[in-house]
């Protein structure tokens, strides 16, 4: 008994170190491709954050209401309005635009990287088998964690954020683009090659086209994602209404972090409903 | 019987000792199949399934060849192996001669796009696209110009009846019109051999039978070698110049609708005579019996000594014909009494009887059943141009109607 008691105390398995080791191991060999994301991240989300800034708000925010009325409904586009009036209200337009710059940039590279994934794995049983299990570790790792690699390899503020995020909001995208193309059906598939379809013209002529609907809710998920991760992001200095929230939650001010909460859930709305359109079937009838 | 046999005859599928084996072991299961274990024997000892087992059979130039069977009988998997949407375990397939089964990937795919089509059970037509653009999908995969692609699209909707329809989607089309795309997405790259699998299977049997008409009219006018599978023998025998008939994996038995009917080979077969409509099997000119006193229209034979014959053999009625075989009409003694005894000279043409109807040679049964049923007399039968084949009468339609039911 007391020999197997030992066994269980005294068995160590230092997974902690070994991660922390293999950090830095990359930290310190690999410094220059590692500078070359971040350079690369910076660029697309700075750019784009400064793109959206350049533009007069009112515009901007009659530019998303029309978007809003065109894509769902009138009606939702009364809602844009009055969110818009909010957002002006409340003095977040500014946190609100890099909120939605850092979402949109970083599900941009999460769709761009995520997509294709998702295209080899319906291809292949093997890349899935593989895939699979890596989506699932990515998915239920709690958010946080992603923070500290992310902090240590590329610093504070905006990158890390969209890294974090990236990786955080990749595997709706992964999953649904792999199930969308799964899910056509064998007769389609079968009229693909039948008519003479090669691998290449099977996938962009009917195996992609009949996923749509299927990639779109990927698409969507991810934005939806990444919008909750840029919240968190805040923690490591990415900015945005998450920011807002943070100083809330520091200084114990309801008031401050009810603003920035509620400039998150506009966001979000706006966001969900818009994305979801572009899945939803374009021809009815 | 539908006559569509206008191809020359010359083989265009040949089918050689075909097998496919699905699953872990199929040199297992080829061994124990020539050891003559059954499908299901062999699939308890070595969790394999045979799809199909020494399919050896040629399919003819222009000809409706119909592979008929329950479900699991392996029709829809023999379709696949002719062009490879399955690939076969053993054996060869030879279009025109040429090896398919030996063919690398390329040269395959340009057989699929020049050479053969295929209609599927459920359309698979694609939604986001329009009639036209799905009826071009062959020609666009092969690369065909825009403008190209939409003239022969627009023709092949135009043959199916939908040249209407080009631009509207396939949602706002009902399940025949659907087909009717399908047919014309095979039809638009020119292909010789059509693969049907269960084609007009998911239609209402309404549409089904119109369909199944549609394309024995086409058939007719622009020869294609036609593979349709089907589960219905109504279809099989209204469509088809020749059926084989599956059974688990192997076939059963391959002739015309006519050989199947009156001489099925085992009782899988016989199976499914149950409750066909014979009456759409046979033809007039099938049934047609040389029964019946002939009379030469002739100098020399003249209408008394016709009366004469038909006293001495104890008939009552008499088909006339010319010297090259001509129909020229019925006699009865009656018929030929009277016009004896009207004055003047008596010519054939007033011994004819009135109002009989000759049936031609291709006539369904049941349309000859009703021309017989309406006559009191029996019925002549005559190829085109007018030569005489034969009578039917009552006695005859019942011996068929028995024998077949």
């Amino acid at each position: 008994m007391t020999d197997e008691g030992n066994f269980i105390t005294n068995i160590d398995i230092p997974i902690g170190e070994w991660v922390s080791d293999a950090v830095d191991w990359i930290q310190s060999n690999f410094t220059g491709v590692l500078d070359g994301i971040s350079e690369a991240i910076k660029f697309v989300v700075d750019n784009f954050e400064d793109g959206l800034l350049a533009i007069p708000p009112l515009v901007l925010a009659l530019l998303i209401v029309a978007l809003a009325a065109w894509r769902v409904s009138w009606k939702f586009g009364i809602f844009a309005l009055v969110s818009m009036l909010l957002i002006f209200g409340m003095d977040i337009w500014q946190e609100t635009i890099s909120t939605l710059a850092l979402v949109i940039g970083s599900s941009a590279l999460a769709l761009l990287i995520g997509i294709p994934i998702g295209i080899a794995m319906a291809r292949s049983d093997i890349v899935e088998a593989v895939v699979r299990p890596v989506l699932d570790f990515m998915q239920t790792m709690p958010p946080f964690v992603y923070l500290i690699p992310a902090a240590i390899f590329f610093g504070l503020g905006k990158v890390p954020g969209a890294i974090a995020t990236l990786v955080f909001a990749m595997p709706p995208a992964v999953r649904l683009t792999n199930l969308g193309i799964r899910q056509v059906s064998a007769e389609h598939v079968e009229a693909g090659l039948a008519f003479g379809c090669t691998r290449h013209q099977l996938l962009l002529k009917v195996q992609l086209p009949l996923a749509l609907p299927s990639i779109m809710a990927g698409v969507n998920q991810t934005i939806m994602l990444a919008l909750s991760m840029v919240v968190i992001a805040s923690m490591i200095g990415a900015g945005g209404l998450g920011n807002t929230v943070l100083t809330g939650i520091q200084r114990l001010n309801v008031g401050l972090g009810f603003e920035g909460g509620l400039g998150v859930v506009l966001l979000a709305i706006l966001l969900d409903r818009i994305t979801q359109s572009f899945g939803r079937k374009r021809r009815t009838g | 019987m539908p006559v569509n046999g206008n191809g020359d005859g010359k083989d265009k599928l040949v089918v050689e000792n075909l097998y496919k084996i699905f699953g872990p072991d199929p040199d297992e299961a080829l061994r124990l199949l020539e050891q003559g274990l059954s499908k299901d024997e062999i699939f308890e000892r070595t969790r394999t399934t045979v799809g199909v087992q020494n399919a050896d059979f040629s399919i003819r130039d222009g000809e409706v060849f119909v592979v008929m069977g329950l479900s699991g009988s392996g029709k829809s998997t023999l379709v696949r192996l002719l062009n490879r949407l399955i690939e076969p375990t053993r054996g060869r397939v030879l279009l025109d001669g040429r090896d398919i089964t030996a063919m690398g990937r390329k040269e395959l795919i340009h057989m699929r796009r020049e050479h053969m089509s295929m209609v599927f059970q459920s359309f698979a037509l694609l939604p986001h696209k329009t009639v036209a653009e799905n009826a071009a999908f062959g020609l666009d995969v092969a690369g065909v110009s825009r403008d190209e692609q939409r003239k022969r699209a627009l023709k092949a909707l135009e043959t199916v009846g939908l040249g209407q329809y080009g631009d509207s989607y396939p949602d706002e089309l009902s399940g025949g019109m659907k087909q009717r795309v399908g047919l014309a997405r095979a039809l638009a790259t020119d292909a010789s051999i059509l693969l049907m699998d269960e084609a007009f299977s998911a239609l209402d049997p309404l549409i089904r039978t119109e369909m199944q008409d549609e394309l024995v009219r086409l058939q007719q006018r622009e020869a294609h070698t036609v593979v349709f599978i089907s589960h219905d023998l109504d279809e099989a025998i209204r469509i088809g110049d020749r059926i084989a008939i599956m059974d688990g994996g192997a076939i059963v038995q391959i002739g015309t609708p006519e050989e199947i009917v009156t001489n099925p080979a085992n009782e899988y077969v016989r199976s499914f005579f149950y409750g066909v409509d014979v009456s759409k099997v046979f033809t007039a000119a099938e049934i047609a019996e040389q029964d019946v006193l002939m009379v030469f229209e002739r100098p020399g034979t003249n209408v008394r000594a016709a009366l004469a014959q038909l006293r001495d053999r104890k008939r009552n009625t008499a088909v006339v014909i010319d010297a090259a075989g001509q129909y020229r009409g019925m006699v009865s003694q009656h018929s030929l009494a009277r016009a004896l005894d009207s004055p003047g000279e008596t010519r054939w043409d007033d011994a004819f009887l009135k109002g009989i109807e000759p049936a031609p040679e291709d006539m369904d049964l049941s349309d000859v059943l009703s021309l017989v049923a309406a006559s009191e007399h029996p019925v002549p039968v005559l190829a085109k141009g007018g030569r005489y084949l034969g009578i039917v009468n009552k006695t005859i339609l019942l011996q068929t109607l028995d024998k077949a039911g």
